[in-house]
């Protein structure tokens, strides 16, 4: 494939003169003990090709049988995102030949989706609030996973050959439909990624899905459009295809953003098509045009009956909904006191979930947030993982911050422990033990330090002597170098005036 | 040439049970008119000798047992049946007829199949069909078309020609077929057999290879009506495999064969399926049924069916689209034939086109054709939409019918068996064939197909249709009709069939 360097726009003259029109298909692939219409284990990263039976094979002969825990998984999503539930709804077949669907369609919904016409108020880091409306979400099957080998583009297009593993072949998946997306302005960027987040957030909440973006739990399609400012006419959409990170989803709706105002400025007409996002470039670049490649032959799946959903089946599920994670996170910043940007930063880096255990492990709201703000996420950035997949445990924490208080050990040793338990020594306990990292407690050993160092900076020791207290640092330095740190320096400054005889 | 094989299989289940006769010498038997005849009659494309016996000797060590063990065995088991080649079977090849499938060997049982093996019939083999199950002749199979035992220049109906064939012939006693719009009655019409469609949903579909999914039935095709419904009792029943399959027991069939009355039953001559484009030898063998009925105490009405006349255009709209959808899994990238095509570039669109083109017939591909275009975006509401309603309209002219009638009568075909190669250049003269058993399936109701004599020395099909669930009605109508015709025959009118390898 020949990549085509698009012009570009900057952002900030592409909003001075046009509106952008956002909307999302999400695809969240659910976590069903087993696939859409068969019993094939739904399973992750197993052998290729050994999580199947012969129906998602589309071997001759078989047939679909819905699984009713995807339904209800469904139905959950759907009552999540606020929508009203299908009494009765059928499934369709999309027709189109690719090696990755073994029937050649992919069974999906078409005319009548379970869940329809839901709303959820997306909250941007600053606070601002924007409500997304929700047209649909339906369910389906995922395809199969095709590795393209040989060739330079990774694509089925001048590839030697391709292998397919049809494990993820059948897996349910719903797709997350919204209406046309107006006004967020300059804000929309920042609103797909927050939109993308909250439904990752909602699924994960629900226990529907892994929820996992890097393995293809979450996948989003985002089509952007742009209309003159003042217009109410939307514009010609692209569609990138795929993007799979959140980070991803900002750059490649700003990118579209910015390429659709280059090319109406120029006077040009935007083409509808797909685009495929690219991360190292962060760029998109065309795919097929949509328009001679939209006709999926939709007729009724007749392999299939409806779905029938009773008020009391949709009310039982219901009432097994855990707590949204708006209200859940307005919950958790009143218990835990912390002020509005205190509790924004922890929700940004990701760390309200292992503040929330390590609390109800037994640290308090301060310490946790300490902690997790703090030294975690420091070493998560270097790591460049997320801070709760760090390995630390709230258990560790709670037992780093006993240590500490008993006066064991001091911040700074807490550090390294912390380090030692992450490289898998032990419990901090353990690691204090075996590495005789205790806080130096003996006074006599400490007086031998003090002395050295009062020698070695009589003119400190004056100082001291004379009144001026806080010179007493040079020599708790001194001390602490001594010691490699290992002494409390509390106590050192104690002894200090002490053996100097001053009152400190 | 074994008396054994003139006998029907409830009369060899009654031998065996009084070891009169043991399994293994009824399979052998029956092994031996297959070598003897199937040469020219071509019903069957597999014979699987060395698991017959097996089973067989199975049922012979288990009935010596005596006891709990021999307690155990299905009435029917040690008959030998014969398996239409759509129907998957674990151990012998699956081809449907087909090149695509040459040599195709099934991971899988149909469900029909489990429930002939849990009652130990011994599979004789795989039997012939037009390709896909898409003909009225048998002569669209890759592997040659099937004669008529009554006349080997003559086809023996079709798709399901082998299973018909392989009865009339007396190669088995038993047979499957499957019926979408007519494949198991009018072959058994035009070859003297008696063979009958379900209820749709009577009978799992699971493993058998979907033509149109909607429409398509296994069924039992056998020399008496009794035979039918003993071996309709085996395979009927729910399947959770088949989202479809009804969840009724199957209810008193054999009872209601052995009952065989029908006075006071209300019997309506559709007005719509006969008449013009009926022959009149066709028409007269009707009309003395009839009357015989008419004799025994039937109440003989007439219905109208309007919308009838629309069934066959309507059938070729939905059976076509439902074909081209199920047919797309063939493509060479999985199982089957797989062919490259001659010239560059060697691209998966190109594999899968020269191996589509290679493997499927014409007719196979002129009905993806027919059904690709009407469910094409544009042309669905005018094709497929309309042939839908025509549907329900079917189904309104059934019920009006059943609301006068307990069973409806008509003839099963509106000729007998025309010559081969005869219609081969002409499909609509090909379809019309089936416009008499088509609406069974487009409204989803139970028909039989029993002999009704003969007119120019050729078997003509007398056929009943039921009310959806109450198939028991067509095994008492059946067996009513096929006694009194007996009766004046003086002996079953295969009798009069010709002799083929020396026995009548």
């Amino acid at each position: 494939m020949t990549a085509v360097t698009d012009e570009i726009l900057s952002f900030e003259e592409a909003m001075e003169k046009y509106d952008p029109v956002l909307g999302f298909e999400v695809h969240v692939e659910l976590n069903t003990r087993t696939k859409m219409f068969s019993a094939a284990p739904n399973v992750f990263g197993d052998e290729p090709n050994t999580n199947v039976t012969p129906v998602c094979l589309g071997l001759p002969g078989v047939l679909p049988v819905v699984n009713k825990a995807a339904v209800e998984y469904s139905i959950k999503i759907g009552l999540a995102l606020g929508c009203r539930i299908a009494p009765s709804c059928t499934f369709a077949r999309k027709q189109y030949f690719y090696p990755d669907t073994p029937k050649n369609f992919q069974t999906s919904q078409y005319e009548d989706p379970i869940a329809f016409d839901g709303s959820i108020d997306i909250e941007l880091e600053d606070g601002t609030v924007f409500t997304v409306e929700i047209e649909r979400a339906h369910m389906e099957e995922d395809a199969g996973k095709l590795t393209h080998l040989g060739g330079a583009t990774g694509r089925i297009q001048g590839a030697d050959f391709s292998l397919v593993d049809y494990n993820r072949a059948g897996v349910p998946l719903v797709e997350i439909v919204t209406k046309p997306i107006v006004g967020a302005g300059s804000r929309a960027p920042e609103l797909a990624k927050a939109y993308v987040a909250a439904i990752r957030e909602i699924v994960k909440n629900l226990g529907v899905s892994d929820a996992r973006m890097e393995r293809g739990n979450v996948r989003c399609d985002a089509n952007v459009s742009l209309m003159p400012k003042g217009s109410t006419t939307f514009g010609t959409r692209s569609e990138t295809k795929n993007v799979n990170s959140l980070r991803s989803v900002e750059r490649a709706v700003r990118f579209e953003i910015q390429r659709h105002a280059a090319v109406l400025e120029s006077g040009a007409a935007v083409t509808q098509e797909t685009r495929h996002w690219h991360e190292d470039t962060r760029t998109t670049t065309a795919g097929r045009p949509k328009s001679d490649a939209d006709d999926y032959r939709y007729f009724p799946e007749p392999d299939l009956v409806p779905v029938v959903t009773s008020e009391e089946w949709i009310e039982e599920l219901r009432a097994q909904l855990p707590e949204p994670p708006a209200e859940r996170r307005k919950r958790l910043k009143d218990a835990w006191g912390y002020s509005d940007a205190e509790f924004r930063d922890v929700v940004n880096a990701g760390v309200m979930d292992s503040i929330e255990e390590t609390i109800a492990a037994g640290a308090t709201p301060a310490v946790a947030r300490k902690w997790w703000m703090g030294e975690v996420s420091r070493r998560a950035k270097e790591a460049e993982v997320d801070p709760a997949e760090l390995g630390v445990t709230p258990e560790t924490i709670v037992e780093l911050d006993s240590l500490i208080s008993a006066g064991k050990i001091n911040d700074k040793l807490a550090r390294k422990v912390l380090e030692y338990v992450l490289a898998g020594e032990g419990t901090p306990s353990e690691v204090v033990d075996k590495h005789g990292m205790a806080v130096v407690s003996d006074d006599g050993a400490l007086l031998e330090a003090i002395d050295a160092a009062l020698a070695a900076q009589p003119e400190v020791a004056e100082k001291i002597r004379g009144g001026k207290l806080q010179a007493a640092g040079a020599i708790v330095g001194g001390v602490m170098k001594a010691t490699r740190g290992q002494a409390d320096a509390g106590r050192v400054r104690e002894l200090i005036f002490e053996r100097l005889g001053v009152q400190g | 040439m074994n008396e054994l094989i003139t006998h029907s299989a409830a009369e060899l289940a009654a031998k065996l049970a009084a070891k009169e006769v043991s399994a293994v010498e009824v399979v052998q038997a029956h092994l031996d008119r297959i070598a003897e005849v199937d040469g020219e009659v071509n019903a069957f494309l597999h014979v699987n000798t060395e698991e017959a016996l097996a089973v067989a000797t199975e049922v012979d060590t288990a009935r010596a047992a005596g006891g709990a063990e021999a307690g155990r065995l299905h009435g029917l088991a040690g008959v030998p049946i014969a398996i239409k080649d759509l129907i998957v079977t674990i151990g012998q090849p699956t081809t449907a007829g087909s090149a695509m499938l040459r040599g195709w060997m099934s991971p899988y049982d149909a469900t029909v199949i489990q429930k002939i093996r849990a009652a130990k019939m011994p599979m004789l083999g795989k039997t012939n069909l037009d390709e896909f199950a898409m003909g009225s002749s048998t002569e669209h199979s890759a592997y040659g078309p099937t004669r008529n035992p009554w006349d080997l220049d003559r086809i023996p109906g079709g798709s399901g020609g082998g299973s018909a064939a392989a009865v009339a012939a007396y190669e088995a006693p038993l047979a499957l077929g499957t019926d979408t719009g007519g494949s198991i009655r009018q072959p058994a019409a035009v070859t003297g057999s008696v063979g009958v469609k379900p209820t749709y949903g009577g009978v799992s579909r699971y493993g058998a290879i979907a033509m149109a999914s909607s429409l398509d039935q296994i069924g039992p095709v056998s020399r008496t009506v009794l035979d039918s419904a003993l071996l309709h009792e085996v395979i009927g029943g729910h399947d959770p495999a088949d989202s479809t399959s009804l969840t009724d027991p199957v209810g008193a069939l054999a009872e209601a064969a052995r009952t065989g009355n029908v006075a006071g039953m209300r019997i309506g001559v559709v007005r719509e399926l006969q008449g013009e484009g009926y022959d009149a030898g066709v028409q007269q063998r009707f009309d003395e049924s009839l009357e015989l009925l008419r004799g025994a105490g039937a109440e003989i009405v007439e219905v109208s069916c309007p919308n009838f006349k629309y069934a066959l255009g309507a059938y070729y709209l939905i059976m076509p689209s439902e074909a081209s959808s199920n047919l797309a899994k063939f493509d060479g990238v999985r199982y089957g034939l797989r062919v490259l095509p001659e010239d560059a570039p060697l691209t998966i669109e190109r594999v899968m086109g020269a191996s589509r083109a290679a493997g499927f017939g014409d007719e196979v591909k002129r009905r993806i054709i027919l059904g690709t275009y009407a469910l094409s975006a544009g042309y669905y509401d005018a094709y497929y939409g309309s042939a839908q309603k025509v549907r329900t309209l079917v189904q309104r002219d059934f019920d009006a019918a059943f609301a006068q009638a307990d069973v409806l009568i008509s003839p099963t075909a509106p000729t007998t068996a025309f010559k081969l190669g005869e219609k081969l250049d002409d499909p609509l003269a090909m379809y019309l064939n089936d416009v008499a058993t088509i609406p069974a399936n487009l409204a989803g109701v139970p028909g039989i197909s029993v002999p009704g004599g003969l007119a120019g020395g050729l078997p003509v099909g007398i056929q009943f249709l039921a009310p959806a669930r109450e198939d028991a009605r067509l095994y008492r109508a059946g067996a009513a009709l096929e006694k009194l015709l007996e009766d004046k025959w003086g002996g079953p009118l295969l009798a009069q069939a010709p002799v083929l390898g020396g026995v009548k």
